[in-house]
């Protein structure tokens, strides 16, 4: 079949202004990957996209159970969108155990493809189904299309010389050719895309395009759906655009970074999910001057980047919670030898192992104070996958220009997720190279000149680097304290205290850009009476809920803190505009905490520990019970709730009387119900 | 002042033209500050003494340690150098050596340091073969924590936190690293600066990781068996008649030459024709084994380290094994060297990449 005829639009394709689909299979079926590559399609005919991918830990949990269910969700539309989006519209389950564990989540009167291959008895009893759902009428809601889609997959690559098994493999290529078909969406970048990924292997090549092509044919041609669909580009600024996955936004950012600072990057890393795709990017990079390591271990990893840094490279490395926690001691060492240093914490839900593929901000605390001593650090917070980029060049400015290890925070959500990112000329990058020291700069008491690497730049307080090479400027650095200017082992007690206080200063005197309100209604304090905040990765969600919760009339604010140490000066005073600060956060209120200790500014927390991203109703909703100062009990607050049954058994927890958790747990409740609480002026 | 001009491979510094380093030129003003006795001061004058003999500059050379009495020796040498964290010594080390070939990196460790919270590190190392120069100051106790038992502390070793004597059986370092697959490995010891001079020399010359253990003695925590002040050949007023008397002092092992110790050269290391193990025989047997270090199969090195264990009063000291293998530093190079033949890759089309649409104004 010639491809010309393939690239045709359908005639009549009903517009749609979005729409939310969701790729659901065993974690074998590639749902990943079909995903990834739909959004890849969607892109490029200039949709905006934003995407959420959701895996099972276990590399292949039991074939066909819902626990080894893995999806991908892509929010599409003809407008600037934020979030991969509520609820589903469309669902794809190529499996029982799929449809069970997305069914519920499908909006009413959505589409479900699913492919009946699967529904025999076994599939329907590892899913856990008694009654085949296909004919007891609960999917009555649904306008379901049942289609054999491995049979047909296995038909259209028969003549490819493939065992059985890799034949039906291709099911997912099917299903992304049909969808693709429904959605008006050309598959040619998907053809050269598998071209390139299975160039080794021309017959699982050859079977994946036809597959695909099948897929797309066989809804042009059977007329299964009654309609087909077509969401236009949505009005992006003019530029050079590129589908962009979190991960390796934070990769390209910090590789613009090295090259913006003519230096190596050197990567120290070990593996760990969701983190090791940094790793894998950089990796491959070797001809854009990246040197990277696999190290032993977290430690080891952090240990060989501090080393690299010494020696004159940029120094990144980049881990997740429990590496994070490894690396707290050399963190410290890095602080003390005022190095530049880059850690990127790819956050994940914990504690310990917790939950390794799900989504947190649980660890802002351990990057604000996980540390003994005095040892302030910056913190940055990437917000969305295409922001990784910005934010990870940022990281390393500061980094290289106040000689200073800095945490970038990213998450699982952002990690994975991907959205459209205008490539930059590099012309617009900012330089944030730094001058090393090549003589001394200062005398010693007999008036020879000396090399004195703790003297400070009057303005950064940065202190001067003479990289191991550099004759006449030999010196020791390491984790005892330094005595001031000379940088030689020092016990003397105002030094210490010196050191400490000038060591925060530095930080203290970041430059970071003040904190901007967006309020339609006005600027602070003659605008909304309520503002909603947030770090990192839910500025997507609670930007598209301050849309809704304006587009239904009512004023709100919303700012972001990219930059957490050192906080935007005018915070406070920001802050002190509005009647009501609403800190939505997937954690237990953290960055609240954080705000009070250095604004003394109560806020009102909305928190979350399940693993996903806000839904945006879900914060509209909240948004609005603020905003109307309803529920003053707060215990009916729709919305606030924990989610599912949480509240009703941390509840029955308290009143059996198990003595402490208990009471910890009452207070959580509490704190998830009191968003109406005033603030405490 | 000048920026990094992302050529940090090629040396920044220079020895052209210069004269040739002296010791005053490797020895910083920090008061030393080791107990009185303490064997980490003859290791010091013996680096000081060795470093301007290598023809490296000392700007040139970077030692990084971890933390220890034995960790303090970088700031009594005036080259570049980090005193780190405790163990971590060789992560620090790996990093500066890989990116930079032009650079002589040292690792100085304790037994604490290197093989309690640092094993994992150590035998990295030795296994990636990363080109550094580990020198590692066994004075068999933890000095700097006040004396609590290492982990070459010999079972029953009392102390603070081992009141009735420890329990658990010690790491022979030379047996650890040969495990680890590293490429030379010796053993010296403080109190022959001749012997501790070229054994440190023949590290310096290997390619790759040297892990050198150096006998110490603290004074102030625990004794380890000292080299009798008696010239070789020299008839002592007893002889023993044993092998494994303390008297006759380490076996010396030296390249080409057999192995015979004691005064008389009357024992010597045999193999055992059938088994292949090494043994104590005596010094005209036939069966004595000459040294070669060179040898690549690591067993002849292991069965010599772990000779001690059972037949000697002191551990041997020399060249166990050195070998010749690419080292971690030179593959890192080419591999980059290969990923990038015309220079950095541009960074335009990296970011652009092949799957970019244009959006017109
Ligand atoms: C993370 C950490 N744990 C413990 C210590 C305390 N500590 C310092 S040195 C040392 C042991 C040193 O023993 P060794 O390496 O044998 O060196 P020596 O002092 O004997 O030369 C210990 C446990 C530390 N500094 N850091
Ligand atoms: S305690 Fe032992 S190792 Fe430490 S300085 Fe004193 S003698 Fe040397």
């Amino acid at each position: 079949m010639p491809t010309e005829q393939l690239s045709e639009r359908s005639e009549g394709a009903r517009r749609l202004e979005n729409v939310v689909i969701r790729f659901a299979g065993d974690s074998g079926d590639g749902m990943q990957l079909t995903g990834d590559r739909f959004g890849a399609q969607a892109a490029a005919i200039g949709n905006d996209v934003a995407t959420l991918p959701n895996y099972p830990a276990e590399i292949r949990a039991p074939a066909g159970t819902v626990a080894g269910v893995s999806s991908y969700q892509l929010h599409i539309a003809d407008h600037d969108i934020r979030t991969p989006g509520d609820q589903p519209d469309v669902l794809i389950a190529m499996n029982p155990a799929a449809l069970k564990a997305n069914v519920a989540e499908l909006r009413p009167g959505g589409v479900i493809i699913l492919d009946t291959d699967s529904f025999t008895v076994l599939g329907l009893e590892k899913a856990g189904y008694d009654i085949d759902p296909l004919t007891d009428g609960s999917l009555d809601a649904f306008q379901v299309h049942a289609i054999n889609l491995t049979g047909f997959a296995a038909a259209a690559v028969a003549d490819h010389n493939l065992k059985r098994k890799d034949a039906a493999r291709t099911k997912n290529m099917f299903a992304l050719g049909l969808v693709s078909w429904m959605f008006s969406q050309q598959i040619e970048d998907t053809i050269a895309y598998l071209q390139k990924r299975f160039a080794s292997k021309p017959d699982v090549q050859a079977a994946n395009v036809s597959a695909l092509r099948a897929g797309w044919i066989y809804g042009e041609t059977t007329e299964a759906f009654a309609n087909v669909y077509e969401v236009k580009p949505a009005p992006l600024p003019a530029g050079t655009y590129r589908h962009m996955k979190g991960n390796k936004a934070v990769a390209y950012g910090l590789v613009a970074a090295a090259h913006q600072a003519a230096m190596p990057l050197f990567l120290g890393a070990y593996p760990i999910t969701p983190a090791s795709e940094i790793l894998h990017e950089l990796a491959a990079l070797a001809s854009n001057d990246v040197r990277s390591f696999q190290a032993e271990d977290e430690i080891a990893a952090i240990g060989a980047a501090i080393g690299g840094s010494y020696a004159g490279m940029l120094g990144v490395t980049v881990t997740s919670g429990p590496g994070m926690a490894l690396k707290a001691e050399a963190l410290g060492l890095a602080v003390i030898m005022e190095l530049p240093l880059v850690i990127v914490n790819v956050q994940r839900g914990g504690p310990s192992t917790g939950l390794p593929t799900k989504t947190e901000q649980s660890d802002l605390l351990q990057a604000l104070y996980g540390r003994h001593g005095e040892a302030p650090m910056p913190v940055i917070a990437v917000r969305s996958a295409a922001d990784g980029f910005d934010a990870a060049m940022e990281a390393a400015r500061i980094a290289l220009a106040y000689r200073t290890p800095v945490i970038l925070l990213s998450d699982a959500y952002i990690a994975n997720g991907s959205e459209p990112w205008r490539v930059p000329e590099v012309e617009e990058l900012p330089f944030i190279g730094i001058d090393l020291a090549t003589e001394p700069n200062g005398v010693d008491a007999d008036g020879n000149p000396i090399f004195l690497p703790y003297a400070r730049d009057p303005v950064t307080l940065a202190r001067p680097l003479a990289i191991p090479g550099t004759p006449g400027l030999t010196h020791r650095i390491g984790g005892l304290e330094k005595a001031d200017l000379t940088g030689a082992v020092s016990y003397d007690p105002d030094n210490h205290d010196l050191m400490i206080r000038t060591r925060q200063s530095k930080i203290d005197g970041i430059d970071v850009p003040p904190l901007e309100v967006d309020d339609p209604s006005g600027p602070p304090g003659s605008g909304a009476d309520v503002l909603v905040i947030g770090w990192g990765s839910t500025w997507g969600p609670i930007g598209e809920a301050c849309r809704q919760v304006r587009a239904e009339g009512m004023k709100v604010a919303q700012a972001h803190l990219r930059h957490i140490v050192p906080l935007p000066a005018n915070l406070a005073s920001v802050l002190s505009e509005y009647h009501t600060v609403l800190v939505p956060e997937m954690n237990l209120g953290q960055l609240a905490g954080h705000l009070r200790r250095e604004t003394l500014i109560d806020t009102v927390g909305y928190n979350q520990t399940r693993g996903m991203p806000f839904r945006t109703a879900e914060l509209a909703s909240v948004i609005t019970r603020v905003i109307q100062g309803i529920d003053e009990d707060a215990s009916g607050a729709a919305g606030t709730k924990p989610v599912g049954d949480v509240g009703a058994r941390l509840a029955a927890m308290s009143e059996a009387g198990a003595a402490k958790p208990a009471a910890r747990a009452s207070t959580a409740t509490a704190n998830q119900h009191d968003v109406t609480r005033e603030a405490g002026r | 002042m000048s920026t990094v001009n992302g050529k940090a491979e090629e040396p920044v510094g220079g020895t052209s033209g210069r004269r040739a380093p002296t010791v005053a030129d490797f020895t910083t003003g920090q008061e030393v500050r080791w107990c009185p006795g303490c064997g980490d001061h003859a290791i010091l004058s013996t680096m000081r003494g060795l470093l301007p003999a290598l023809g490296v500059a000392p700007e040139n050379t970077v030692v990084v340690s971890g933390i220890g009495c034995s960790s303090r020796l970088p700031y009594y040498l005036d080259t570049y150098g980090i005193h780190s964290i405790h163990g971590r010594a060789p992560s620090f080390a790996t990093g500066i050596s890989i990116n930079r070939p032009d650079l002589s990196v040292w690792v100085v460790t304790g037994d604490g340091d290197a093989l309690a919270i640092g094993g994992n590190h150590l035998i990295h190392a030795l296994r990636r073969n990363v080109n550094l120069k580990i020198l590692l100051l066994n004075n068999h106790i933890y000095g700097l924590t006040k004396g609590q038992a290492s982990p070459t502390s010999k079972v029953g070793t009392i102390g603070p936190s081992s009141p009735f004597g420890s329990l658990d059986n010690p790491f022979n370092p030379i047996a650890l690293a040969l495990g680890a697959g590293a490429t030379f490995v010796a053993r010296t010891i403080d109190s022959d600066r001749r012997h501790l001079t070229a054994t440190l020399t023949a590290a310096a010359a290997h390619k790759g990781a040297a892990l050198v253990e150096i006998r110490q003695g603290c004074p102030t925590f625990s004794a380890i068996p000292r080299q009798p002040s008696r010239a070789a050949g020299q008839e002592s007023p007893a002889e023993p008649d044993n092998p494994a008397a303390p008297e006759h002092g380490p076996i010396r092992l030296s390249p080409g030459l057999p192995i015979v110790f004691g005064a008389k050269e009357q024992w010597g290391v045999v193999r055992d024709p059938s088994t292949g193990e090494l043994g104590i025989g005596h010094g005209g047997d036939s069966r004595v084994v000459v040294h070669d270090p060179g040898t690549q199969n690591s067993t002849y090195a292991y069965g010599l380290a772990r000779l001690a264990e059972t037949s000697l009063a002191e551990p041997p000291i020399g060249v166990y094994r050195s070998v010749s293998q690419p080292s971690f530093d030179e593959l890192y190079q080419e591999r980059l060297a290969t990923a990038r033949p015309d220079g950095r890759g541009d960074l335009r089309s990296l970011l652009t990449g092949s799957d970019s649409w244009v959006v017109a104004g």
